[in-house]
């Protein structure tokens, strides 16, 4: 990616003439520095990262830890709180910034398998079918409509109702199930770089089809996969926090913020904190995933956005 | 255009089958439904004569064509948990998600094109940003979340409308709100990336010089062709909407069809939960299919490709 990217910034150093001299393109960091949904996306995501790594160090309790006399209480700026759990604890007497911690663990780990799962899928049915075009297109192109028209809550649900809810239930699950978009912008993206002239040179050349397509095609659609693999990601994430909080996703005592919001619903009429805490902190993490989606596109291609 | 609208109907016809063998597949997998028909503590003999009876002793190509059969003359069973006609039950929750997802869409227009518009005439100001902001949170806020966050506003706190059920109009108020966010910030990018790439056209700017005013510019010449794309997103939309009307109907507890999916994915009631899944792939496939004739109809390029 790198390669393709930084190219055209690269490929200058050679001072022009005075008199044709344009101005020096901007580096990709450049682009990324004065994008301020980019940057925003960036701050957040990387808030999430950071709070899953340091999940260890920074939470002030085990996030299993039951003490059932301590139930319930409020967040520290409340008269109630205390610093002893800076963000209250949960029906069961949890430490609630300790779970909420440990959730960013879970929500990273299920958008990015899913992402990778669903993504694999995706892509190579997109290159396939746009490389090859024709027969094998139709085929791919049929997959892909028949996929879209089941929706993907409905048939996740009830695949995670049969097999029983685990995390890796849900990975595998939704992985199985989103590469439509995938499949979706790399087939298109693929039938564009393939009427190209350096693919048909890399053909003359005796290039083999797997060459072609893992060595030419790929890193020239790889900017489009790079953002559809982000917003899907979000996606995913918002999936699994809709399961978990149905009851048919992420099971207990496991702290996935969609699961908390479940667990805290019977009490959200005098303790919504507990309701507020997870729910900012998913709407916040997809937030930022998204953010840096949108600024990718833009980055990569900056003729896109009027 | 004939021949277009034939082929296009094929592929719906064929899309559907298809989805018909997977729903079928995918239930069948969910477990034995001898054992499920027999009910817990059920003996081995009990068992097997339930197999003979009901033929699940056959190969599965048989079962399937058999299923398809019956279904395509309107019977899709019994339901298990329910024990009423699986067709009289979900005929009966079709109404509700039908309201939820037009008033959704309705509301989703309603929000999108203005604001998509705006944020295209006045594009790079402060307006635009707004509008951008709105559909980039629109995209984060989890459905379910958003939800609670109405109902402690307008229901606990202000006490303007009832928690759930569906009784009453003033149910529908919030699923409205919650459901037709989620489907507001594609169809506004649209509109607004639509409309910009519009109002740079020739079109425009010989209208503009033929002395019209810019309002009757945007909306009479702008508008009318950047909506063409919409209606093929809005259909593509309100698909999802049905399904996403599975969380939202379970959260309000609204007595629709998605309720009725939840309850019978919980149940292992899989008759019911086939029959959902079936009637929920048929509307997609006929909403995509009636866009597509539409645009084609709006579109004549499209007809050719």
């Amino acid at each position: 990616m790198d390669g393709t990217i930084t190219k055209p910034a690269a490929a200058t150093p050679a001072p022009l003439p005075a008199e044709t001299a344009l101005p020096r393109p901007p580096t990709v960091l450049q682009r990324v520095v004065s994008h301020p949904g980019l940057v925003a996306g960036l701050v957040l995501l990387g808030l999430c990262v950071g709070m899953a790594l340091l999940a260890p160090l920074a939470s002030p309790h085990d996030p299993y830890e039951q003490s059932l006399g301590q139930g319930l209480i409020p967040p520290v700026w409340y008269e109630k709180g205390s610093w002893a759990h800076p963000l209250g604890t949960d029906n069961l007497g949890r430490d609630y910034l300790s779970r909420v911690l440990y959730g960013a663990r879970i929500s990273l780990l299920i958008g990015v398998s899913v992402m990778l799962i669903s993504g694999l899928i995706g892509t190579v049915l997109g290159l396939v079918a746009g490389y090859f075009g024709g027969r094998t297109d139709l085929v791919v192109s049929f997959v892909i409509t028949a996929r879209l028209a089941m929706p993907v809550v409905l048939v996740a649900l009830a695949v995670v109702a049969m097999i029983g809810g685990s995390l890796l239930v849900v990975i595998l699950t939704l992985g199985l199930l989103k590469w439509d978009r995938f499949a979706v912008v790399m087939r298109s993206a693929t039938m564009q770089v393939r009427a190209l002239d350096y693919v048909a040179a890399a053909e003359a050349a005796g290039a083999g089809r797997l060459r072609v397509l893992a060595g030419e095609i790929l890193p020239n659609v790889f900017p489009h996969l790079i953002v559809v693999a982000t917003v899907e990601a979000g996606s995913a994430i918002l999936l699994e926090a809709a399961l978990s909080f149905l009851g048919l996703g992420v099971q207990p005592p496991l702290p996935s913020w969609g699961l908390m919001i479940a667990e805290a619903k019977s009490f959200m009429f005098f303790s919504f904190w507990l309701i507020a805490m997870p729910g900012t902190a998913l709407a916040a993490l997809v937030l930022g995933v998204n953010l840096v989606g949108d600024g990718l596109r833009d980055v990569f291609a900056p003729e896109g956005r009027a | 255009m004939l021949a277009y609208a034939l082929k296009r109907l094929g592929l719906a016809i064929l899309v559907a089958l298809f989805v018909s063998a997977v729903a079928f597949a995918l239930l069948r997998l969910s477990g034995d439904p001898a054992l499920a028909i027999a009910g817990d503590g059920a003996r081995e003999a009990d068992i097997e004569l339930v197999r003979k009876t009901y033929g699940l002793d056959r190969p599965l190509a048989v079962q399937y064509l058999d299923w398809l059969a019956t279904m395509l003359k309107g019977d899709l069973g019994q339901s298990l948990y329910f024990k009423t006609d699986v067709w009289g039950l979900v005929a009966g929750k079709l109404p509700v998600t039908f309201i939820i997802g037009g008033l959704a869409i309705l509301f989703a227009l309603a929000l999108s094109i203005p604001l998509g518009v705006l944020a295209a005439v006045f594009a790079g100001t402060w307006l635009d940003r707004a509008a951008l902001v709105i559909a980039v949170v629109g995209q984060a806020l989890p459905t379910f979340f958003f939800a609670l966050v109405l109902m402690m506003l307008f229901s606990i706190n202000l006490r303007w409308l009832p928690v759930s059920g569906s009784d009453t109009w003033a149910h529908f108020v919030m699923p409205t709100i919650a459901l037709g966010y989620y489907v507001t910030p594609p169809i506004m990018r649209l509109v607004r990336a639509g409309m910009i790439e519009v109002l740079g056209s020739d079109y425009i700017r010989t209208a503009r010089a033929k002395g019209l005013s810019g309002t009757s510019v945007v909306l009479k010449h702008g508008l009318r062709n950047a909506v063409v794309p919409v209606v093929a997103l809005s259909a593509v939309q309100l698909g999802y909407l049905l399904g996403g009307s599975i969380v939202i109907e379970t959260v309000f507890a609204l007595d629709g069809l998605g309720y009725l999916a939840f309850q019978s994915i919980t149940h292992k009631d899989f008759p019911v939960t086939q029959a959902v899944l079936l009637l929920l792939a048929l509307i997609y496939v006929l909403l995509t299919l009636a866009a597509d004739l539409l645009n084609a109809f709006l579109d004549p390029r499209i007809r050719v490709a």
